[in-house]
């Protein structure tokens, strides 16, 4: 049975190919790596990563039908991260699936690295798209998933969008476009954490957010636009498979799930905190970050299990 | 190689292009045409009634089309965006810039309308300033055909060549200079007249236009050389340079800013490899109106006239 087939059937807990847990704590671990990677680069951006790492890895371990030994593999499901600032979440991500080794992590954002700022895919197999330009990523999925309708495929497009980037007229456009051609082999993961670089100051400094936070009111958007829509909690790894298994079941329109989720989530004082979009920890803000994502010791290699 | 221009049958650049596209699908099967709701003006509508099932209507969403296109290169699909150039290029600059450019995704974008003559639309529709945009990405090949007969090559090696590539179309019709035994090749200049007094250094129909002017210069005993540059980038940097020293005296001459264009990418050759004074004939960095054809040529500067002159100046100095 594939991994497909064994989501498509549904059952809670001890869906796909990894017991929950295990997603859990491979969740966890690509939260801590992004870290790690970012202390070491003195840069990058750490908001976004932690709040879709549950997102990814529930799509990378359970449900793409991909070969890590083989990146380019024709007939592989296709992902495109269109919040690219969100990079290093995908790359802890990929590295935890074994597309390389997570030493390699810690040359991000170094000169010649294959992981650049923002993906860049004649750089590191594995990366379908080159995204980084906010809005831009739902379109490629569009060409990705007619590609698949043209040459009668069964390749899967999935694109994860920021809800920030859904600002963007393109998103929109695309959004029309794959409604029109009635793209059910797309799906568009929102990774709604209703926060964003700046945003919108409140009256004590504080950040409201963008959008109507009711994640409703964010489906019904979709929804005039002709998407068939799904709400989860992003956090919670069963219930994101449920909704997977969902989008991959819909037939006739494109879907959309829109995860709940908390910028910086898994670290106590980078969550809710706009500051932390794009922020270097201190050594000590490292230590107690990795203390508790349940990491025991601060470098890579330490935690390398497997 | 030339035929007389008296004479020369007229073909709409446009017209040839949906038909080519047509007839090479089926020599190229992976070839798509991505339309943004203008396939009856840039007659991609030839290629949507022929080949329907290659033929994507994507809207008015140009930065999603080209996005779009961008993922189709990717599971190995030939996409030819048809828009009009002011919008192809400058609508979605960032698109072409990031999902395109970056990537070197086998993208053909074809801007339709290009330059002054675009049937009564006015300055939102005429592109002054797209051969300089495309001409700065990195990665981006750009072509500017003359008439039908080019056109047909050009569109055939854009099939031939694996990378992004921009190539300029016109609206009217426009006089075929170029007989059976021409042969484009991508990155070629093409000496089109030997003389001996000045060089005219011409791209897209413009190249026409400097041909009258040289048949005008030739009556006054003035002999021209014409060097025609299809290929603006990679450009021929060693035929502009070997036509400058011809005669120490060069015009350049497009339907097209004179800021970035052919006329800047000579100047930078020449500056760099030969200096040589020049006069450069084209968009006097302005935007355009809507008028008769002719109306505007005369306002703009772009006769055969204004070139035929702009080498007179040249040589008086």
């Amino acid at each position: 049975m594939n991994v497909k087939d064994h989501i498509a059937q549904g059952k809670s807990g001890q869906t796909g190919q990894l017991p929950i847990d295990e997603l859990t704590r491979l969740a966890a671990q690509v939260r801590a790596d992004c870290v790690r990677a970012v202390f070491q680069a003195q840069g990058g951006h750490l908001g976004g990563p932690l709040s879709c790492a549950d997102l990814l890895v529930a799509l990378y371990f359970d449900v793409l039908s991909i070969r890590p030994d083989e990146p380019n593999w024709p007939e592989r499901d296709r992902f495109i991260i269109s919040k690219g600032h969100s990079a290093i979440g995908l790359y802890s991500t990929l590295a935890a699936r074994g597309y390389f080794e997570r030493q390699e992590l810690l040359t991000f954002d170094a000169i010649d690295s294959r992981l650049q700022g923002h993906p860049d895919m004649t750089r590191l197999p594995g990366i379908d798209m080159s995204s980084g330009s906010l809005g831009q990523g739902l379109s490629p999925g569009i060409g990705m998933a007619l590609g698949a309708r043209l040459r009668g495929k069964s390749w899967h497009t999935w694109v994860l969008l920021g809800d920030g980037e859904c600002q963007e007229g393109q998103i929109w456009e695309a959004a029309f476009v794959a409604a029109r051609y009635k793209l059910d082999n797309l799906t568009a993961i929102l990774d709604f954490n209703r926060l964003q670089q700046y945003g919108w100051p409140g009256a004590n400094g504080e950040r409201t957010p963008p959008w109507d936070p009711d994640p409703a009111a964010m489906e019904a958007r979709w929804r005039a636009f002709g998407w068939h829509t799904v709400s989860v909690d992003g956090h919670n790894m069963a219930a994101i498979l449920d909704a997977y298994r969902q989008a991959l079941a819909h037939r006739g329109h494109p879907t959309i799930i829109v995860a709940s989720t908390i910028k910086g989530k898994g670290v106590s004082f980078m969550s809710g905190a706009y500051e932390w979009h794009a922020k270097v920890p201190t050594a000590a803000e490292l230590e107690q970050a990795l203390s508790e994502l349940g990491q025991t010791q601060n470098g890579i290699d330490d935690d390398a299990g497997h | 190689m030339m035929l007389d221009i008296k004479d020369a049958k007229q073909e709409a650049l446009r017209v040839v292009f949906g038909e080519t596209l047509s007839d090479l699908a089926e020599e190229f099967p992976d070839i798509l045409v991505l339309d943004g709701d203008l396939a009856n003006s840039t007659r991609a509508d030839i290629f949507a009634e022929r080949q329907p099932d290659k033929f994507l209507e994507m809207g008015i969403a140009e930065q999603n089309m080209m996005g779009a296109a961008a993922g189709l290169a990717t599971v190995g699909f030939i996409p030819f965006i048809s828009t009009f150039a002011a919008f192809a290029v400058k609508r979605s600059a960032d698109q072409v810039r990031v999902v395109v450019a970056q990537p070197g995704l086998n993208v053909k974008i074809t801007g339709g309308y290009s330059g002054l003559l675009t049937g009564k639309t006015g300055k939102t529709h005429q592109s002054v300033e797209d051969i300089a945009v495309m001409r700065a990405m990195p990665n981006m090949t750009v072509v500017v055909p003359a008439d039908g007969p080019e056109l047909r090559q050009v569109l055939r090696a854009a099939c031939l060549h694996d990378g992004p590539m921009y190539i300029r179309l016109t609206r009217d019709p426009s006089p075929v200079i170029f007989d059976d035994s021409y042969s484009f090749v991508l990155g070629k200049a093409v000496v089109v007249r030997e003389g001996s007094d000045i060089t005219i250094i011409s791209t897209g129909v413009q190249t026409v236009r400097a041909l009258e002017a040289a048949l005008m210069l030739e009556q006054e005993g003035i002999g021209v050389h014409l060097l025609h540059v299809p290929t603006i980038k990679p450009l021929d940097e060693r035929a502009i340079v070997e036509a400058a020293a011809r005669t120490g005296r060069v015009v350049t001459a497009e339907d097209h800013s004179i800021l970035g264009g052919l006329g800047g990418a000579v100047a930078e050759t020449l500056g760099e490899q030969h200096p040589t004074i020049m006069k450069r004939v084209g968009w006097r960095d302005t935007f355009g109106e809507s008028g008769p054809d002719d109306a505007l040529l005369e306002k703009y500067g772009l006769t055969p006239h204004h070139v035929a002159q702009a080498a007179r100046e040249l040589l008086a100095r």
